[in-house]
Order: structure tokens, then C-alpha cells, then sequence
């Protein structure tokens, strides 16, 4: 019959129109009132799927990525960059910028004396935070970022970047599990090393000694001999 | 056969007889052909071989090649497939001289070198004697010299390649603008002279023959379409001749989003360039991540790519599938005058691929996902179990709607049956691939016809329609989107456990001197990547085959005798995404 395709897919949208609705009337009186309502769509999402941001917001996943940050240790404020340079170089949009530090005689050393990102050309790939070898560089998660002025409110200096690891643990429960598992792991075998070695050192003296008592009583049985 | 180099012969001993005179030398795989006889050559395997699709033809300026002397300064690529027998591609390449580059056009064999041709001629400055139309394509008309070119230096050039050395380890931070300032980052032809400047004519006469068309006792008038219409899927402009309301001839002006995407690509290291080609298709970055890393992987033999991985990137890459082709639907319907409401509805499904993209990625949309040898993050079984759910329930629940709010729809018929046809014969040689070609009833995907990653474990079927208008296309990606999900299904049934990359590679791969191009068929069809490789941490020469683009090449055929509200429609039913036309 002419039309009946017409009225099928009007019953698809009387279908969305009622889901919606029943979305919304859910959470009567307003689903957009209080601000900063976190939204979490579920697999089994069904009606409203646009979220009115700002008053609501997304959760986020935790490998989401927005522009890199700095970690340094809360406990020693010690910065976790060891000014290597991979970040610098790996980065596609170039727009890191590093300066080694120097001791008082002008040898390099292993910290960052200035470190900059260039957020308005950072592409947000990740790579750096990929590529770090210390776990120094990580993706932050803010993403509201917006400022008047290009230069310099957008280019980020260290004091900027530069967040505690306890911000880090909160940001990345998981990552941050793995790390700590990693670095017991580390720590058990450096143990075990020691001990071993302690171990062997012990066996080596014991069989010094052995050997010199032996030795000893040699010279002894030969000087008894003669 | 005198002449003909000793490994020519060997890899194809029952041509060579014929095309002895032609073919003066070999490299890398590739014949190099006298420019005289490139026409010949290609006909000769048009016809005679059966290398019916001319899938890429690229530019390359052989200013570093490692032979400078021996070598003429420019030469241009042409990669050959059969639609018919499937398989590796024939490559030829023919050279041209520094001083007055020229090489006979293709485009009366096939038709689909118009616009790469034009493109060329605007990045590199060869000319082809004989293309009907040789204009700038994605340049201005305007613009002065080649950028593609290994001399030109962009606006704010600071090193041959990447990583630049002022940024580490005295990486006192400059702005580029501080850096180069104005006036020292443009090139200017001798003698130029602002003040009697004249300003290039670019306005035309629109080019195609309309004589078949029945003449109506009316005005032919030209409109200006877009670039910022609406329904132009982004900044595109199209230049309509009309007689009342029929469009008698078209012309397209492309290059509104064109970033050189090409030049920033071999300033970049191998690895920067994954990003990059996120931001070709920006709706389906994880087929252009899937292409690029294959195409790379290709020269390097040592790189094994873990079981897990390979079945990730599957699975990655057919979700990708599915929700393009779901947003082309709804696009289309935008097209049609549907404004917005249904074209949310085939998006929605989209949003939660794009939740589980942005789990294992990161980002929804730059997902950056791939890696040489691997993907960049494992998933978990939390996200494995979302997947199942959303590709058994969801996927097929919404195609299921789609069809029913479409298929049958009255209004959809009559706007979409036999408008836009295009034939078998046409598609083949106008270049396009994808859903428009498949859609004309040519059985080619080349998931099938030369199965890469491991796409030839699962069990799909290869989708054709026979109607060749915009109804078949529409057809063709519901149905390829189903074949799709049964691929999903398949796949994430028998994902492996395991690591998800190799040994991990270091940041600045080198990879050995030579070069390949690699396609997938990606949502919107054949994603080609052509990449030289000299030896060193950057590519010497990389070149996208961008769907799009080349489908663009039958848009002027499709769209003349419909009505001016068709041929939106037919735009819409090619899908392109201006990200990756204009590169
Ligand atoms: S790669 Fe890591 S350790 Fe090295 S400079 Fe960058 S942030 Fe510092
Ligand atoms: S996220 Fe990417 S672009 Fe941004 S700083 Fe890191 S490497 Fe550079």
C-alpha cells in the first residue's frame, strides 16, 4: 500500500519521541538543574543521548587525554623528569621545550631547568606521555583551559605543568596501581639480589676460610713432616 | 628486447616483448616507462592485462635521490589494480626534467587522473599535455610556486625535519611567529609588483557537455554552491550550470581545508605521522591509523604484529565501519531535508563506539591508536564485554530501525530511486571505490579481492547493488554495516589473549631504502598510502589516495540532467569528509 512505509518509519520516531521522553521525566523536576552533574551513559543508554554541558558533564575514562602535566614525588618534591629529551623529540607538534639544568662547573645534570608546553599547537596525541621512560609526563585530564591571551597564558611553563603524584593516583587509579606493583616488584628483586649477594659473599668468605685452614693444616703437616 | 634491464625481464617475462621500447628501466619493483610511451604502456595494460583501476598516481621530486645526476629531477607514479582477478598492483613511473616538466595526461584512458593529475600539477609543477582541464586544485589559483617541491620552504620553516634542535636540550621557548616574522616566510615571483597586481581570473565557464540534455526555453545561469552551504559536508564549493533547474554542468573548487598534509608528513618522522593521519577522515581516524601503519609495517620485514593486536585493529576498524556508514545514512538524510532529528537517531549507536574508542584510545575521535608492530593499548574485559553487547544488541537493533524508517519509505524511493546512476563501466574508470563503486555492481572490496591483516580468517560476504543510484548506494551501507557487525561478532568471539605489540620499538624508526604503496579499504573506500623511504628516520615521500577525493572524479557524471536538489543528494550519497579531500 502507498504510504505504509511512510507510516512505519513515523512509528520509528514516535518511538524516540516517547524514549526521550520518559527519559526526562525520569529525573522530575529537571534533569539539568544543581550544575556539574556527572552523566553516565550506560551500554543500555535508551532516549536522551545529547548531555547539556556545562551543567552536566561526561565521565571520564582514565586513559583520557587532554595536554601533558609534570609529576613530581609528593612526599620528596622531587621532579620525576630526568630532562632526557624524549618528549621533546617524539612529540609531533613540537611544541615541548626543555632545558637541561647544569651543576656549578657546567655539567649537565639530570633535572629540568625550564620545561614548557606549547598548549594551543599540543595535538593531544599522547605520544609523550607514550614514550617517557620515567613516567614523568602523563595526559592531564582538565580540559577547560580557555584564557583571554594566547601569549603567554596558553604556553605552560614547569610551575604550570607540574602536578604531585597523589593528583597523578587519583587521575589514573589503574596506572597508578601497575606502577607501585611494578615498583614492589623492582624493589623485591633488587632485595633479593642484595641478599643473594650477601649470600654468595658469605659462601665466598666461609670458603676462604676453609680453604686457609686447609692451608694452614697443610703447613702444619709438612712442617711436622720435616 | 635489448635494453630492458635483466630483473624486468625476470619478473615479467611474456610482456616484455611488447613493451620492450617502452620500458627503460626498473626500480624498487617498478618499471620506469619513456614519457613518450606512458600512454601505450597504459593502455596496453587497460586492455590487454586486465589493470583496469588506476588506483593512485602521485608525484615525486627526485631532488635528493641518492643518483641525482642519472635521474631526471621529477617523475609520477602510477599504481594499476584489476577489479577483476583482485591481487598486488603493476607500477610504473615515468620522468620529466627539472627545466620544463612535462608528461602526457591520462586522463583520456582513465579518467580518474583528472583531479590527481590536477593535484599534482599544483603541488610539483609537472604539466600533463592533454588533460582537458589543468587548473590549481587545492591551491589558490593564485598562489605562487609548488609546494610540494623538496626547495620550497612553508610560511614558518624551521629545519628539514623533525625533531627540530632548538627544542631540546637549550629549549628556551620562542614563538614561531617571533621566530620567523612577517615578510620573512613568503616568496615572491621576480619583479613583483603589488601595486599593478592583477588577480587571476577564476571564474570559468562550467566545463561539462550538455548535449544530450533537452534544451528548455530558459536562462542558463551559473549558482555558487557553498562552501559554506550546509549541505556541502563541510567547506566545499560546487559551481552549478543550470537550465531552470536542471544542472547542466558542474565544477568543483576543493582545497578550503587544505593543510599540506603531504609536506607536514615528510618533515615528520614516521611515528608523528600516525596522528597526523587521524585528522584525514576525522570520522574514521582508525582506518587511517589502520592504512598508514600497515603501509609502514610493509617496509619494514622484521615487524611482526602480535595475534591480539591484529584482532583489535580488526575490530577497531569494522566498529569504525559500521558507525560511518550509520552517519552517512543520517547525513544523507540531512541532504534530503530531514533536518537533523532522524541523522541523530543513526548517530547514536556512534556515541557509545565512540565511548569504547575513547576507553581503549583515549580520545574519541583522534583516537591515535595504532602503532607499528602493535596497538598502543591493550583493552580490558570490562570493554570487551561492552563491545559484545553493543555489536549483538545495539548495532543490529539500529540498522534494523534505519531500514525500517527508510527502505520502504515512500518519500525515500522517490528521491533516491534512479538518481545519480552511475555505470559499471564509469565507476571502474572514473576511479571511485567503496560503497559508490560497489554500489554500481562491481564486486570489488579489497578486503577480499587482496585480504591484509587477517581479514581473510573471517566469513563475511562481499556486497554488491546493482541499481547504481543513490538507492543502491544507500542499500550497499546498510548492508555492508551488517556484514560488519558479523565480522564483530566473529572477532571479538575469538580474540586471543597475549601482549598487544612486539618488541617495542624505539621512537625514531629508520627504515631500509625503498618504497610501497598499501591500501585498505577503508568506510569510505580505497585508502592508499604511498611511501618512499630513503633510508633515514623521515619518509622521503608520502602521499595519500584519498577515497574522497578520487570519488569526487564522477561527481560532475552523476550529477548533470537531475535536478539542482538531486545533486546535493548525490553528493551526499558519494560521503566525503573535506578532512581528507583536501588533505
Ligand atoms: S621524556 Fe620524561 S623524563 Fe625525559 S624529558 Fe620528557 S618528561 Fe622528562
Ligand atoms: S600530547 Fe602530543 S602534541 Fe601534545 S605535547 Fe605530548 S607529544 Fe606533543
Amino acid at each position: 500500500m502507498f504510504g505504509s512505509g511512510i507510516l512505519k518509519g513515523l512509528g520509528v520516531t514516535l518511538k524516540h519521541i516517547t524514549t526521550s521522553y520518559l527519559d526526562d521525566v525520569k529525573s522530575i523536576p529537571t534533569r539539568y538543574a544543581g550544575g556539574n552533574t556527572i552523566i553516565r551513559q550506560p551500554m543500555n543508554e535508551e532516549g536522551l543521548f545529547t548531555i547539556q554541558y556545562p551543567e552536566e558533564r561526561r565521565v571520564l575514562p582514565e586513559r583520557f587525554r587532554y595536554v601533558p602535566m609534570l609529576i613530581y614525588d609528593a612526599e620528596t618534591g622531587k621532579d620525576r623528569c630526568t630532562a632526557c629529551g624524549i618528549c621533546a623529540k617524539v612529540c609531533p607538534a613540537q611544541c615541548i621545550w626543555i632545558v637541561r639544568d647544569q651543576n656549578p662547573d657546567g655539567k649537565p645534570i639530570p633535572e629540568s631547568r625550564e620545561f614548557y608546553v606549547d598548549i594551543a599547537t599540543c595535538m593531544g596525541c599522547g605520544l609523550c606521555a607514550e614514550f617517557c621512560p620515567f613516567d614523568s609526563i602523563k595526559m592531564n585530564h582538565d580540559y577547560e583551559l580557555s584564557t583571554f591571551k594566547r601569549y603567554p597564558d596558553l604556553v605552560y611553563d614547569k610551575e604550570m605543568l607540574s602536578v604531585p603524584t597523589t593528583y597523578y593516583a587519583q587521575l589514573y587509579p589503574q596506572a597508578w596501581a601497575e606502577e607501585q606493583e611494578r615498583a614492589r616488584q623492582k624493589a623485591e628483586a633488587k632485595q633479593k639480589r642484595a641478599e643473594a649477594a650477601a649470600a654468595r659473599a658469605k659462601a665466598k668468605e666461609a670458603a676462604a676460610k676453609k680453604a686457609a685452614q686447609i692451608k694452614a693444616a697443610a703447613q702444619k703437616q709438612s712442617s711436622t713432616d720435616v | 628486447m635489448s635494453g630492458t634491464p635483466e630483473a624486468v625481464v625476470k619478473k615479467f617475462p611474456h610482456w616484455i616483448e611488447k613493451m620492450s621500447e617502452a620500458i627503460v628501466g626498473e626500480e624498487d619493483g617498478v618499471w620506469i616507462v619513456k614519457p613518450n610511451a606512458l600512454r601505450a604502456v597504459a593502455k596496453y595494460l587497460k586492455e590487454k592485462k586486465g589493470y583496469d583501476f588506476l588506483a593512485n598516481v602521485a608525484g615525486v621530486d627526485n631532488l635528493l635521490h641518492p643518483n641525482r645526476k642519472e635521474v631526471d629531477r621529477f617523475e609520477v607514479v602510477y599504481h594499476f589494480y584489476s577489479t577483476e582477478r583482485g591481487g598486488d598492483y603493476i607500477a610504473i613511473k615515468a620522468r620529466a626534467n627539472a627545466e620544463n616538466p612535462v608528461l602526457p595526461s591520462l586522463v583520456p584512458i582513465f579518467p580518474t587522473a583528472d583531479f590527481q593529475e590536477r593535484e599534482i600539477w599544483d603541488l610539483y609543477g609537472i604539466k600533463f599535455t592533454g588533460h582537458p582541464n589543468l587548473r590549481r586544485i587545492l591551491l589558490w589559483d593564485g598562489f605562487f610556486g609548488h609546494p610540494m617541491r623538496k626547495d620550497y620552504h612553508e610560511a614558518y620553516y624551521e629545519e628539514e625535519h623533525r625533531p627540530y634542535n632548538s627544542r631540546y636540550p637549550e629549549g628556551h621557548y620562542v614563538s614561531q611567529e617571533d621566530r620567523t616574522p612577517w615578510k620573512n616566510n613568503l616568496v615572491f615571483p621576480n619583479a613583483f609588483d603589488p601595486e599593478h597586481w592583477q588577480a587571476p581570473e577564476i571564474y570559468y565557464e562550467v566545463g561539462q557537455d550538455f548535449k544530450n540534455i533537452e534544451k528548455l526555453k530558459t536562462d542558463r545561469i551559473v549558482v555558487n554552491i557553498g562552501p559554506q552551504h550546509p549541505s556541502t559536508h563541510g567547506v566545499l564549493r560546487m559551481i552549478v550550470g543550470l537550465e531552470g533547474e536542471t544542472v547542466t554542468g558542474l565544477e568543483l573548487e576543493l582545497g578550503y581545508l587544505h593543510r599540506n598534509h603531504e609536506k607536514i608528513g615528510e618533515r615528520n618522522t614516521y611515528l608523528m605521522n600516525i596522528p597526523f593521519t587521524d585528522r584525514l577522515d576525522y570520522i574514521t581516524s582508525m582506518t587511517n591509523n589502520f592504512g598508514y601503519v600497515l603501509a609502514v609495517e610493509k617496509l619494514m620485514p622484521k615487524v611482526v604484529v602480535p595475534e591480539r593486536a591484529e584482532y583489535l585493529r580488526v575490530i577497531m576498524a569494522e566498529l569504525t565501519r559500521a558507525m560511518n556508514h550509520l552517519f552517512a545514512i543520517g547525513f544523507l538524510l540531512n541532504d534530503m531535508g530531514a533536518f537533523y532529528t532522524p541523522s541523530l537517531y543513526a548517530i547514536e549507536e556512534r556515541e557509545l563506539i565512540l565511548d569504547l574508542f575513547e576507553m581503549a584510545s583515549g580520545s574519541r575521535m583522534m583516537c591515535n591508536y595504532m602503532r607499528f608492530g602493535g596497538v598502543a593499548h591493550d583493552v580490558d574485559e570490562n570493554w570487551v564485554k561492552l563491545a559484545i553487547e553493543l555489536v549483538h544488541n545495539r548495532l543490529p537493533r539500529a540498522l534494523d530501525e534505519m531500514e525500517a524508517l527508510l527502505t520502504t519509505n515512500e518519500i525515500m524511493l522517490a528521491r533516491t530511486k534512479n538518481v545519480g546512476y552511475l555505470s559499471p563501466k564509469d565507476a571502474i574508470a572514473y576511479g571511485t571505490s567503496g560503497p559508490v563503486l560497489r554500489g554500481s555492481g562491481v564486486p570489488y572490496d579489497i578486503r577480499k579481492a587482496e585480504p591484509y591483516s587477517i581479514y581473510d580468517r573471517f566469513d563475511f560476504d562481499l556486497i554488491t547493488e546493482e541499481g547504481g543510484d543513490v538507492y543502491a548506494r544507500y542499500m550497499m551501507r546498510i548492508r555492508e554495516a551488517r556484514e560488519s557487525v558479523r565480522i564483530l561478532k566473529q572477532a571479538l568471539r575469538d580474540l586471543p589473549g597475549g601482549p598487544v605489540m612486539g618488541k617495542p620499538l624505539p621512537y625514531m624508526v629508520k627504515i631500509p631504502a625503498n618504497e610501497a604503496y598499501t591500501h585498505i579499504e577503508a568506510p569510505k573506500g580505497e585508502l592508499g598510502f604511498y611511501i618512499v623511504s630513503d633510508g633515514t628516520p623521515n619518509p622521503y615521500r608520502y602521499h595519500v589516495r584519498a577515497p574522497s577525493f578520487v570519488n569526487l572524479n564522477s561527481l560532475a557524471t552523476m550529477a548533470v540532467g537531475h535536478k539542482i536538489a538531486d545533486a546535493i543528494i548525490i553528493l551526499g550519497s558519494i560521503d566525503i569528509v573535506l578532512g581528507e579531500v583536501d588533505r
